[in-house]
């Protein structure tokens, strides 16, 4: 075992590798691995046919659209407003910062349904947005607007939380060097803080976007629901459980799960590239 | 300090629940569907009264309300209910076929097909009617909202669906695919497909979404209520469903807990005076028919078909039009 374990590690001064990789896989084991391979275990149970057929049929794939459709454009317009937020609260003094600071993490902690059930009020046909939106045709509550309102919603804290630390360690020196050696602000934006920020900007996209695919409590609420149309993927795997269909949820629950952990994983890897791409530079 | 203990630990007893000077003899728990919230609310006081002068005996009664099959969902999965009642019969029969913990022929244990009160669907408008909706031929008519929960997720989205369906079939001579035809374009009218009951009746009264709502007789006279006559009123269309939402004691739970006396006493106590009088003030029709001459002047008679008679029983009908590829699935598929 120790000499397995010396095999596959490199050399370290740091004493304590075995005792806590053990910790941390068992930890990991019991809370993430094992119920997700029981999930994969049921699925299987359907047999191959059936499990393509449950989790291929048009209405599962239009949920599907939606759930990772809308979350990819909630987490681009979190990516963009995030980043804004953060630069806001971290170059500029005003009033009343600390408390704009502390709710940034609301959406954290409101309950979803809460934030659903507020969206929809807002954004209803009779709400005070709504009312006025209705005239001029545009319609959010029930509609695939209103689904990635609630996503943009609860994934703003994860763009805001990853970009704010790296720009506060930027130091301004790296600025002033680049404006006296005759960048102009957006020169110096461009090709010297965005990419400081680019690493930040990619995991605070990914983890927004991550929220915003396993997402159920306030979108529910604001969707319509409807099949084929504004019915979320969550929202389907519900409603095969609710007719004693598990097989059938959890064969949907893996598609989602496996797409999910693809995505995830080549923006991991992009990020690593990018990575060594710069420090081989 | 001790003051401060006790009343901390006053407010705690009282946060979960407990009256601390109340000291049950046996607990039950009721597993009920989505708006027989008010209902049992009444009717266990009135039980645990009657059981104290009867027995002695202080009878406690949690409640626990959600869409029936995700309460019925509960039960298989493990949630010890003494006793459940439900939104319609199928979702019993699964608690049976599941996970075992009753037999199968339950609902023969209690008189009327252990459905102590019924219910029908009815129709919710606005006030006035703005736009004459007056049976079922009206919903499918191009302009118009409905507004019906999701019948794969919802109990009484499928007495909807059924109410609707049985009309259809009705009209046309029992021409199954004209009454699939007109099923489909009511469902075209639905903007919203909430998973609950209540959930609909949420997007049509605070929302204002649509035209109609599609609801149990019971939560449409608990709207007018709710939001005032002046706003919504009730039509009954030609036609309805007999809804009969079914009680049974979960044998082997109770049998574990010991309080099987107790369960059956208080579904029994539902076929009681008392107790019909209870569920007729919350707007269900009461079995009795003395109660039903005495209270049920706001019950008007119309039309009702059956379940059994208009689609040979649930366990057809749940095959037919709700499973995965069922004929519900067919009418909503873009």
């Amino acid at each position: 075992m120790s000499v397995l374990a010396h095999r596959l590690r490199e050399p370290s001064v740091i004493p304590g590798f075995g005792i806590t990789l053990g910790v941390t896989l068992t930890a990991l084991s019991l809370v993430v691995l094992i119920p997700l391979s029981a999930l994969f275990l049921k699925a299987a149970g359907l047999g191959f046919s059936d499990f393509i057929a449950t989790a291929f049929d048009s209405r599962a794939m239009a949920a599907y659209g939606l759930s990772f459709g809308a979350a990819l454009v909630a987490a681009l317009v979190n990516l963009f407003f995030g980043t804004l937020v953060a630069w806001v609260l971290v170059r500029y003094r005003f009033a009343g910062k600390r408390i704009l600071d502390a709710l940034i993490d609301l959406p954290f902690a409101l309950p979803t349904a809460v934030a659903g059930i507020a969206l929809t009020t807002l954004f209803a046909p009779n709400g005070a947005f709504g009312s006025v939106l209705e005239p001029l045709g545009i319609k959010v509550a029930f509609t695939r607007l209103g689904v990635i309102l609630a996503m943009i919603f609860i994934g703003l804290p994860f763009v805001v939380r990853s970009v704010q630390p790296v720009l506060e360690d930027l130091e301004s020196e790296v600025e002033e060097a680049a404006a006296s050696l005759g960048a102009s602000r957006l020169q110096t934006l461009w090709l010297v803080v965005l990419p400081s920020l680019l690493p930040a900007l990619i995991s605070g996209f990914a983890l927004a976007f991550a929220r915003a695919v396993g997402e159920y409590g306030s979108i529910i609420f604001i969707a319509g629901n409807m099949p084929g149309q504004t019915e979320i993927a969550p929202l389907l795997i519900i409603i095969k459980l609710e007719q004693y269909n598990y097989a059938g949820a959890t064969a949907i629950a893996s598609v989602m799960l496996i797409i999910s952990f693809v995505l995830l994983f080549v923006i991991n890897r992009l990020q690593h590239w990018r990575q060594s791409r710069m420090e081989g530079r | 300090m001790s003051l401060r203990l006790s009343t901390a630990s006053l407010t705690l007893a009282l946060l979960l629940g407990f009256a601390p000077s109340v000291k049950a003899d046996a607990t039950l728990l009721n597993v009920s569907y989505d708006p027989t919230r008010e209902l049992y609310q009444d009717f266990n006081a009135a039980f645990a009264r009657h059981w104290k002068d009867k027995t002695g005996e202080v009878v406690t009664v949690n409640q626990s309300h959600g869409g029936a099959g995700k309460q019925a969902r509960a039960v298989i999965d493990g949630l010890e209910a003494d006793v459940v009642t439900l939104a319609l019969a199928y979702d019993i029969d699964a608690i049976s076929e599941k996970a075992g913990l009753l037999p199968k022929d339950w609902q023969k244990r209690l008189a009327h097909n252990s459905s102590p009160y019924t219910s029908t669907i009815v129709f919710l408008v606005r006030k006035g009617n703005p736009k004459a909706l007056k049976d079922w031929s009206d919903l499918v008519k191009p302009g118009v909202q409905v507004i019906t929960p999701n019948p794969k997720t919802s109990g009484g989205a499928r007495w909807n669906y059924l109410a609707a369906w049985g009309y259809a079939q009705k009209q046309n001579g029992n021409d199954q695919a004209k009454a699939q035809d007109s099923s489909k374009a009511l469902y075209a009218n639905v903007p919203v497909l909430d998973t609950g009951a209540r959930g609909s009746t949420n997007t049509f009264v605070q929302r204002g979404i649509g035209d109609v709502l599609l609801a149990w007789e019971n939560e449409a006279f608990l709207a007018l209520d709710e939001i005032g006559r002046d706003k919504v009123e009730i039509v009954l269309p030609s036609l309805s469903i007999l809804a009969e939402p079914p009680v049974t004691v979960v044998d082997k739970v109770v049998d574990k807990h010991g309080t099987r006396k107790q369960a059956e006493a208080y579904l029994n106590y539902l076929y009681s005076k008392e107790g019909q009088e209870i569920a007729a003030k919350h707007f269900y029709r009461p079995r009795d028919p003395e109660v039903l001459k005495r209270l049920g002047a706001r019950f008007p008679s119309l039309t009702l078909i059956t379940i059994d008679e208009a689609f040979g029983g649930w366990q057809k009908a749940q095959k037919t039009h709700f499973e995965d590829g069922g004929i519900f699935d067919a009418i909503t598929r873009k």
